[in-house]
């Protein structure tokens, strides 16, 4: 019996010994092989008197399973030894940066349209557009500027060639709008514009946003109402107050310059605004008796630099891609 | 506009101070663009009269004064100044006096005499620059007497951004009435003494335009002497509206304008012949103004002439030779009113502006001539003498003011609140405007000086105005119960722009117009339209592309040394041949196809970068790109874009033959497409998915290398076979083992049917075909 622990004692060790799989099964045939040690004893058997065994057999055997349970967690700890050398192998410097293919970003005009766009969308305010060269009717007459006003001249006006003029404003795109679409109406107007200037707080091309709502009642306090709202939203704070004080444009009577502050700051011009002059509407075939609305137009430049903190308009234009990229 | 406070408050004097005066003016549309003050503020500055001057014991540059500053005793002040004289009255800082910059007087020893306080020059009391002498006082100014107080220094010089419908508050007694309106203080008129008539001097006026002049007040005024001098408190009125003083009569002019409104002219009488005439002018004509300017006269130009000659351009400049001299005796005073539309846009055309033109071009009340004239003649006698003639006022076609209506109820529609009759009324009152009631209806007729008020609105912006724009309510509607449209089957701007920016495409957004020579180095028969007024020589025309500011910006970032960019912008473009100006999307990648980094080895973005962007851009939307030159295009690496099928711009490689225009190092990959190509979408539409497999079959075939593949493959794709979902090319190979012109190119088809598995029959009858195909339309061969 003693042979009998000596003999799976050292099997057990053999089997630790070994650290790959062929090694083990040649281990495995030393001792459970047809030749092996253990099978050599259960042969022995029957050469054993029969009142041994029945021990004999039982402890030969308790061995043999023990060996074979060892065989597989042998087995399982050498495949677990593989695999962890593998992986090891296939580790990976993990802090080293992704496939850089490079971002892009928005600039930060179309940025401050967009949300412009969706704060007005969700008042209920469509979206217009209209051409840049426009024609001196729509920039002017149809929006009641008087033939020797100052801004028809060639000093604040780009003209180009047939007569046609640089939209000095986005208000034609309001007229354009009127003479195919009935009232209601309620639109606003994005746009690129032009006008002969350019220094630190003016450039020659520059964008603004025109709004418009025409209804049976729209009135100047849906005007304070609405600019209040938009101001507040697209800033997304609560201490921003607007003022409104008298104003004069040939296309609105009463007329309004609004000013914004935040919280105790000073006042900073943000937009023009009143109720749409009685002579455009009938420019545009619409009765004023019975419709009225008031227009706005404020420069999303200028609303830009606020948000973001620019102070220069003129970084808009260079497109110096090292400003640009902050927008990402 | 910029007055003197002080001037102001003798019209009208409001119980506030300067700040909420300002503050008052600007609510009520007149905004304060700023207020300085007259004098920097010092204190303890008196009058001094030098008594004694004696020379300093140890200086020779310095003498000891006794000074009379209206005390028992006099005060011994050491003094540098040049002009020091005994007698001289100057301002004296007494000891504990602070100057502008706090700079303190005490008392002190120079060179070992005591100096009991200081004698100051205009610029130490920060009045003017004049730093070359003790500053003189008035004749008058009596000793001690503070010389803030003497010189009125303790006044503020407002200056307001007029409106131009308001040219009515282009004059003290204009920005009185509204400031009376405004804080209901009571509103005083200057007053004077009419002159009496005391000589008979005259002069005919024959107007021959009565529409372009419609009113011609004028004076003569005789035995007059043209060196007095302006009295100070004139003088000190017309500078600190910023306007320089020249001589009594001409001070008196413009003080009459500042005051009443009304632009005046004074001519020398005795450079006048005959009759005034007020004409346009002649062809062939020149004058010479008062600026010295010497101009050829335009027949559209309105001219205030005598009988042989033009003196001057109406309401715009009067002529050099019969200005005021010093010698002159005898004035003629104008005081006319004319029409806006014929001053309008004259003096821009002529390149100068002034005082009296930019008011006559907005109106000025055509009551106030005669009334200006009064006043101007009573002034110029009380200062230079004379003898008045009598007073002329021919009249052409006076305007005429219309009553205008306004209903309270269409006020109370149009701002949102209803404002009382009686509220109402007040305004008016306080504005001055004569009205009569009819119940709820005002019927108000504009005075003469009143040029903004025509029809109701104009009434209703009054009545906000002065009632307050500030109360008027900002109610939020409830929310709108009607949804806008927002239909699926067209994209957005916002989407697309966003499919390039996440593909790392940074947006900018260039001029409209751009240099002639960059559009013409891209395409010699580029015709863009011309920009008559362009803001600098290269932004001379509209372009045609977006490709010049795409390059242009490309340019400016290299020179900043950028080596990678990609950029794309969204805008119009514009052509001589089309009234649309269509929207563009152009996009340039420029340098490596990836930033620089470890994993990857540098590789130069070419043609097939860009367009797989351009693909993911229009997908679900097909691509095809066509070979096609164009001028600015590598002639080997340039296509149309066919956008399902329909003609929607170019894609390709920028001309080598451009790289030095536009400074580049390598060539840029470019493609420019319209908008409306890539808006419209299908509506997704499922299919069954098939549960089958597909069956793959390679087909290795030799092509002429002249074959575009992508031809051949929509070719097969066109078949629309039985089985064939999918048709694309997976390899192209060129090598020595090909014959000479000749590429391989492997294709791949996957073929499946939705009802039964594909047997090897089927797929080899679809592989035959294909290889027919390929070999009747291209002569292709099977590579074995």
């Amino acid at each position: 019996m003693d042979d009998l622990i000596t003999l799976v004692e050292r099997a057990l060790a053999d089997f630790t010994a070994c650290t790959d799989p062929a090694a083990l099964e040649n281990a495995k045939a030393k001792y459970l092989g047809k030749a092996g040690a253990l099978t050599e004893r259960l042969k022995g058997l029957g050469k054993l008197p029969p009142a041994e065994r029945a021990a004999s057999g039982a402890a030969i055997n308790a061995a043999k399973t023990k060996l074979e349970d060892a065989l597989s967690a042998r087995r399982a700890s050498i495949a677990d030894l593989k695999l962890a050398t593998q992986l090891s192998a296939d580790a990976l410097d993990v802090s080293l940066p992704g496939r850089g293919r490079g971002v892009g970003a928005l600039h930060p005009l179309t940025r401050t349209l967009e949300r412009i766009e969706t704060l007005f969308r969700s008042l209920g305010f469509d979206v217009a557009e209209g051409p840049e060269i426009e024609d001196d009717f729509h920039n002017f007459t149809a929006l009641n500027t008087p033939e020797n006003h100052p801004a028809r001249s060639m000093h604040d006006t780009f003209y180009v060639e047939g007569g046609n003029v640089l939209r000095t404003h986005t208000s034609p795109i309001q007229i354009r709008y009127m003479e195919t679409h009935a009232p209601p109406i309620k639109i606003i107007a994005p746009g690129r514009v032009y006008r002969v200037d350019s220094d630190a707080t003016h450039s020659p091309m520059f964008h603004q946003i025109e709004g418009l709502w025409i209804g049976d009642d729209v009135s100047f306090a849906d005007l304070k109402a609405v600019m209040n709202e938009f101001l507040k939203n697209f800033f997304e704070r609560d201490d921003v107050t607007l003022r409104f004080r008298p104003s004069f444009f040939p296309f609105t009577e009463p007329s309004a310059e609004i000013d914004m502050r935040f919280g105790d700051g000073g006042w900073l011009e943000i937009a023009g605004a009143g109720q749409v002059h009685p002579n455009v509407l009938r420019a545009v075939n619409i009765d004023p008796e019975h419709w009225q609305g008031f227009a706005f137009g404020m420069g999303p430049d200028r609303l830009t630099m606020l948000r973001y903190g620019v102070d220069d308009l003129r970084l808009f234009y260079e497109n110096d891609l090292r400003f640009l990229e902050q927008f990402a | 506009m910029k007055f003197s406070e002080r001037w102001l408050r003798t019209l009208s004097d409001p119980p506030i101070g300067t700040a909420e005066l300002c503050e008052r003016l600007t609510m009520a549309g007149f905004e304060v663009e700023s207020v300085e003050a007259a004098a920097p503020a010092f204190a303890n500055v008196v009058v001094g009269r030098i008594a004694s001057i004696e020379p300093h014991p140890n200086a020779d540059r310095l003498r000891v004064c006794g000074v009379d500053v209206g005390r028992d005793d006099v005060l011994q002040i050491v003094c540098g100044a040049p002009n020091a004289v005994k007698d001289m009255l100057v301002p004296c800082a007494l000891e504990g006096a602070t100057l502008p910059g706090g700079h303190a007087i005490t008392r002190a020893t120079m060179r070992g005499v005591e100096s009991q306080g200081m004698l100051c020059s205009a610029k130490e009391l920060g009045i003017s620059e004049d730093a070359s002498g003790l500053m003189t006082l008035p004749a008058n100014a009596i000793p001690g007497r503070d010389v803030r107080d003497l010189l009125t220094l303790d006044d503020a010089l407002i200056t307001i951004k007029l409106t131009p419908n308001r040219p009515d508050c282009l004059s003290l007694v204009g920005i009185a009435r509204e400031v009376s309106a405004i804080t209901r203080a009571p509103l005083a008129f200057p007053e004077y003494a009419l002159p009496g008539v005391t000589s008979n001097a005259t002069r005919n006026v024959r107007i021959e335009d009565l529409a372009a002049c419609a009113r011609f007040a004028g004076r003569v005024i005789e035995g007059i002497d043209a060196r007095a001098p302006t009295p100070d408190w004139m003088k000190e009125r017309i500078e600190r509206s910023g306007i320089r003083s020249i001589s009594a009569v001409v001070d008196v002019t413009n003080y009459v304008m500042l005051e009443l409104g009304q632009p005046l002219h004074a001519y020398d009488d005795r450079q006048l012949e005959g009759d005034i005439v007020v004409r346009f002018a002649r062809e062939g004509e020149t004058l010479t103004l008062l600026n010295g300017d010497t101009l050829p006269l335009e027949p559209d130009l309105l001219l205030v002439c005598d009988s042989a000659k033009p003196l001057g351009l109406a309401g715009i400049m009067g002529g050099e030779r019969s200005g005021i001299a010093d010698d002159t005796t005898t004035v003629y005073l104008e005081g006319a009113f004319w029409n806006p539309a014929v001053i309008q846009g004259k003096m821009r055309r002529l390149g100068f502006t002034s005082d009296a033109g930019y008011r006559f071009e907005r109106g000025v009340d055509f009551e106030l001539g005669p009334r200006a004239v009064e006043r101007a003649t009573q002034l110029v006698i009380d200062i230079c003498g004379g003898r008045a003639g009598p007073l002329t006022d021919t009249k052409g076609e006076l305007p005429t003011r219309e009553p205008v209506r306004l209903r309270s109820a269409r006020a109370a529609r149009v701002l949102g609140m209803s404002i009382p009759p009686a509220a109402i009324a007040d305004v008016f009152t306080r504005l001055r405007l004569p009205f009569t009631r009819e119940g709820d209806d005002f019927v108000v007729t504009p005075p003469s000086y009143r040029f903004d008020l025509a029809i109701e609105e104009d009434l209703i912006e009054e009545v906000a105005r002065i009632y307050g724009y500030e109360n008027l309510p900002a109610t939020p509607r409830p929310h709108v119960q009607r949804m806008l449209p927002d239909p699926e089957a067209k994209r957005s701007v916002a989407a697309l722009r966003r499919r390039l920016v996440d593909r790392g495409w940074q947006e900018v957004v260039t001029f409209s117009f751009v240099s002639s020579a960059d559009e013409r180095a891209l395409d010699d028969a580029s015709h863009p339209i011309v920009v008559l007024n362009p803001i600098a020589a290269q932004r001379d025309v509209m372009r045609t592309t977006l490709l010049p500011g795409l390059l242009e910006t490309l340019r400016t970032n290299v020179k900043r040394r950028l080596t990678r960019a990609r950029i794309f912008e969204v805008g119009r473009v514009f052509w001589r041949t089309h009234a649309m100006q269509p929207m563009h999307v152009g996009a340039l990648a420029f340098g490596p196809a990836d930033p620089e980094q470890w994993s990857s080895p540098l590789r130069p973005v070419d043609f097939f970068d860009v367009k797989g962007d351009l693909e993911a851009l229009a997908s679900p939307l097909a691509v095809a790109t066509p070979a096609s030159p164009r001028p600015w295009l590598h002639p080997g690496r340039s296509a149309d874009v066919l956008i399902d099928g329909r003609a929607a711009g170019w894609i390709g490689e920028l001309h080598p033959r451009l790289l030095r225009h536009f400074e580049l190092p390598s060539a840029p990959v470019a493609f420019e497409v319209e908008l409306s190509a890539l808006v419209t979408v299908p509506m997704p539409q499922a299919h069954a998915v098939s549960r089958l497999p597909f069956v793959r079959r390679d087909l290795a075939v030799i092509l002429n290398e002249n074959i575009p593949i992508g031809h051949v493959v929509n070719v097969l794709r066109e078949l629309r076979l039985p089985y064939v979902e999918t048709v694309d090319v997976f390899d192209v190979y060129r090598g020595p083992e090909l014959p000479n012109g000749r590429k391989s190119v492997a294709i791949l088809v996957l073929m499946r049917d939705t009802e039964r598995t594909l047997t090897d029959e089927d797929s080899e009858r679809i592989v035959a075909e294909l290889l027919a195909t390929l070999h009747a339309r291209f002569g292709a061969t099977l590579r074995t």
